[in-house]
């Protein structure tokens, strides 16, 4: 404890000599280049948290950052069975399907106990799309490749969450269309 | 020596009581024989609880452990399976037979069969083995207990496990162990297993 006193007094004195010197430049130097201390920028002190106005926000916290919001209500997974389509022709499609409790480890891999080759007969999901086969040299090997193991590295549930904020995406087609149309007038 | 002492004792039993009277002796076997009974089902009883099982560590750290992330433990209706629900027979007959083998178990114990994680690990496969077994063998008669075929609401189920009820579970092809494992538990190394 005596230590750390001292230490802070040690520290103290030596921001004092600092400041001092500051505020009593050497005559050697001009008054123009001192700093003037009365630019020095001090932090406003912390006031109340300012109420947020609508559109004033910058964030999507929706509160002033030492405030804490409730937890919002967790979103369900959507569980329909039915295939949502494609943004663009290589998206890793979106499971349409819960998947609570699924293990996919070392030891097994319950999502390929349906979507594996030899499954898909008994099963009827559909099966993981040839490029699963390829190792990254592209050759083509019989049961899927090991750096595809992992489907929730790209192929994930949707839940029924409002979206945050607008999503303007727009596809090729919207593209291309719109292109045309611009061009055609 | 060890045949005249039966002999005694034989005839011991066979003489007629000589001070005691009838009444003494049925009302007393009576007795003695809820005493006994009652405990001897007690007794059964107590090893039929979860608190007896995971009161073993290797119980309480591996498969009790893995139960609780599971929806077989917590739930949104808060009805839950406690170990014997799964793993003991509740018929009287099939829960002796099952209590019996478990002696096997007594043997695990005091040899340490299972006694530390990785021991588990090696052994799991085994294991579940011969879980999976008794399951399909008794067409999943713990399942079964809870889960009654006879009042499925498929509008209530998703479109695939509708498809799969509807098919193979209602034409006994398929009984739930074949589709639902690891549904409790972690799976063990599932290479060879049946529709893995």
């Amino acid at each position: 404890m005596i230590y750390l006193r001292i230490v802070l007094m040690a520290l103290m004195t030596a921001l004092l000599a600092a400041c001092s010197e500051q505020s009593n430049p050497p005559a050697n130097v001009s008054q123009a280049e001192s700093v003037p201390v009365a630019e020095v920028s001090v932090l406003a002190p912390v006031e109340e948290p300012l109420p947020l106005e609508d559109g004033q926000a910058a964030t999507l916290r929706g509160a002033a950052l030492n405030t804490d919001l409730p937890a919002p209500v967790m979103a369900a997974v959507e569980n329909t069975d039915l295939k949502r389509a494609r943004q663009y022709p290589m998206q890793p499609p979106t499971i349409p399907h819960k998947i609570d409790g699924y293990q996919v480890d070392l030891n097994a891999n319950k999502c390929m106990s349906c979507h594996a080759r030899s499954r898909t007969g008994e099963s009827q999901a559909p099966m993981v799309s040839v490029t699963h086969f390829q190792d990254r040299d592209g050759n083509f090997l019989a049961e899927i490749s090991p750096r595809r193991y992992f489907c929730n590295q790209c192929h994930v549930v949707q839940t029924d969450a409002r979206p945050l904020v607008g999503n303007s995406f727009e596809d090729y087609y919207q593209l291309t269309e719109k292109a045309n149309q611009e061009g055609g007038s | 020596m060890i045949k005249r002492f039966i002999r005694k004792y034989w005839s011991i039993l066979r003489k007629p009581p000589v001070h005691l009277s009838l009444g003494v002796l049925t009302v007393g076997g009576f007795m003695a024989g809820i005493i006994f009974w009652g405990g001897f089902n007690t007794a059964l009883e107590v090893t039929n609880t979860e608190e007896f099982c995971v009161s073993c560590h290797e119980m309480r750290d591996n498969p009790f452990a893995e139960l609780k992330t599971t929806i077989h433990y917590s739930n949104r209706s808060g009805v839950r399976a406690t170990c014997p629900d799964c793993h003991v027979p509740h018929n009287w007959t099939d829960k002796i037979a099952r209590k019996m083998a478990a002696s096997k178990e007594v043997w695990g114990k005091l040899f340490g069969t299972i006694s530390t994680r990785e021991k588990f690990l090696d052994k799991r496969r085994d294991l579940a083995e011969h879980e999976w077994e008794r399951l399909k063998a008794n067409d999943s008669l713990e399942c079964r207990n809870c889960h009654n075929f006879e009042f499925m609401d498929f509008t209530r189920q998703s479109t695939r496990a509708e498809q799969q009820h509807s098919t193979a579970l209602a034409s006994g092809e398929k009984t739930c162990i074949d589709c639902h494992k690891g549904i409790a538990h972690e799976l063990p190394d599932m290479a060879g297993v049946e529709g893995w």
